[in-house]
């Protein structure tokens, strides 16, 4: 059998380049890498970073350390006002935001993995959040065109992952993890324990390990 | 009841029935499973994944991995289920869950419902709350009749950003209960010693009276 590698979380996240679209997972901190994204905020010099991730965490913790150095160009989320200092960086023009209504966000993730070109949904219709896109009236109801979301890399994480890279999701830490992990050029998963393949029962493997990349251990 | 977030609560309790689905909103909402009526069970729905919401947890039962969508600890109830965030709103987009009770900044005439953003404050990003107001079956608000500033939260048109247009299908504040038959706004319920007189003053949009038998 060929298992994932398994790497320090510095190795891992020596892939990040500049300029680069990275999806993180996790609803706020929980379920978020952790590990991951103190890996890139200590070890990484990559700038001008594109973050796709529901909230950029809070001041000082998760994705708001990255905030911080001034390395995130663009925000693509569901709700940053969690952060009172990603509100103050988007709203005096350091960060860009892009906010999908929640449900579209993880849709459109679903389909940047899935290989769906976009989606028509009738949330947001009619509000400022669809104004510029392409809307529709299907079957009497106002939709709106929703691209795909797609990243060059995906931290996510999960609670137990085996050697080959199948994933098991502890309770709501679970979130927007599974759909990254599909949506994304590598996906680099953080496990907060790694067993023995064969240890997860198949029915209860949430992420295949076709979708995983590389391993790393929570610290 | 004095406080009238409680009374609020407590009519919105009615509004459920026994067996369904149903995602609560932050504040008043949250307070609704205190209200329930012996017997009453429902299923209670958390945006972030999860579907059998429990009791908040004891201090020391508190577990880092199983809040809701307020990141708040709960519990899971036997037969809860958990599931990913695209799943979660395939649940609601679909028309899964039975009712989302919210509360709201404002609702217009028409049943338009602002709730999300007030223009000058703070706000980036609306969440999980125009997937609701759009994907539920019945959407239940629940706000007082006016602002902390004093004015009507029932308006003829919404002045902040709609979450969503003809969404609501009941407005519950803490003097009357308001529906949209025909779409067009209609009082359906005043509590125990409320007047017509009173709610007129504090609402702003134009509406039917249509007073159910209590």
């Amino acid at each position: 059998m060929t298992g994932k590698r398994i790497e320090s979380a510095v190795e891992a996240i020596a892939r990040v380049q500049s300029g680069q679209t990275i999806m993180v997972g996790g609803f706020g901190l929980v379920g978020a890498p952790l590990t991951l994204i103190d890996a890139l905020v200590d070890h990484s010099d990559a700038t001008d970073l594109t973050i796709v991730s529901n909230n950029i965490g809070e001041p000082g913790r998760g994705l708001g350390k990255l905030l911080r150095q001034g390395r995130i160009l663009r925000g693509i989320g569901s709700y940053f006002t969690s952060n009172p200092e990603a509100v103050a960086a988007v709203n005096s023009g350091w960060i860009e935001a892009t906010l999908l209504p929640q449900g579209t966000f993880a849709e459109a993730i679903r389909a940047g993995g899935a290989g769906i070109g976009g989606f028509y949904t009738p949330v947001g219709a009619g509000t400022l959040l669809a104004e510029g896109k392409e809307s529709r009236v299907i079957d009497g109801v106002p939709h709106v065109l929703e691209r795909p979301l797609r990243a060059d890399i995906a931290l996510v994480y999960a609670d137990r992952g085996d050697e080959l890279g199948n994933l098991w999701y502890r309770r709501t830490a679970r979130n927007f993890n599974p759909v990254m992990a599909t949506a994304a050029d590598m996906t680099i998963a953080e496990v907060g324990s790694l067993v023995e393949t064969g240890t997860i029962e198949p029915e209860a493997v949430a992420t295949p390990h076709v979708y995983v990349d590389c391993l790393v251990l929570r610290a | 009841m004095s406080d009238p977030k409680l009374a609020i609560a407590e009519r919105a309790a009615r509004e459920l029935r026994h067996g369904e689905v149903v995602n609560l909103g932050i504040g008043i909402p949250n307070l609704i499973p205190g209200f329930l009526e012996d017997g009453a069970r429902v299923f209670v729905h958390t945006e972030n994944g999860l579907l059998g919401v429990g009791p908040r947890p004891a201090a020391d039962e508190v577990d880092a991995d199983l809040v809701d969508a307020a990141k708040q600890p709960v519990t899971a109830i036997d037969g809860a289920s958990y599931f990913d965030s695209a799943a979660s709103f395939a649940m609601i987009r679909g028309g899964h869950v039975d009712v989302a009770v919210l509360g709201a900044l404002q609702v217009s005439a028409h049943g338009d419902i602002a709730n999300w953003a007030v223009p000058g404050k703070d706000v980036l990003g609306v969440g999980g709350a125009m997937d609701l107001v759009v994907g539920a079956k019945r959407v239940v608000v629940t706000m007082t009749a006016t602002a902390s500033s004093g004015e009507p939260k029932l308006v003829g048109e919404c002045t902040y950003p709609v979450t969503a247009r003809h969404a609501a299908d009941v407005v519950i504040t803490e003097h009357a209960v308001f529906r949209f038959p025909e779409g067009a706004l209609t009082l359906t319920e005043l509590y125990a010693g409320a007047t017509l007189e009173q709610v007129r003053k504090e609402t702003e949009a134009p509406f039917a009276v249509s007073l159910e038998a209590a």
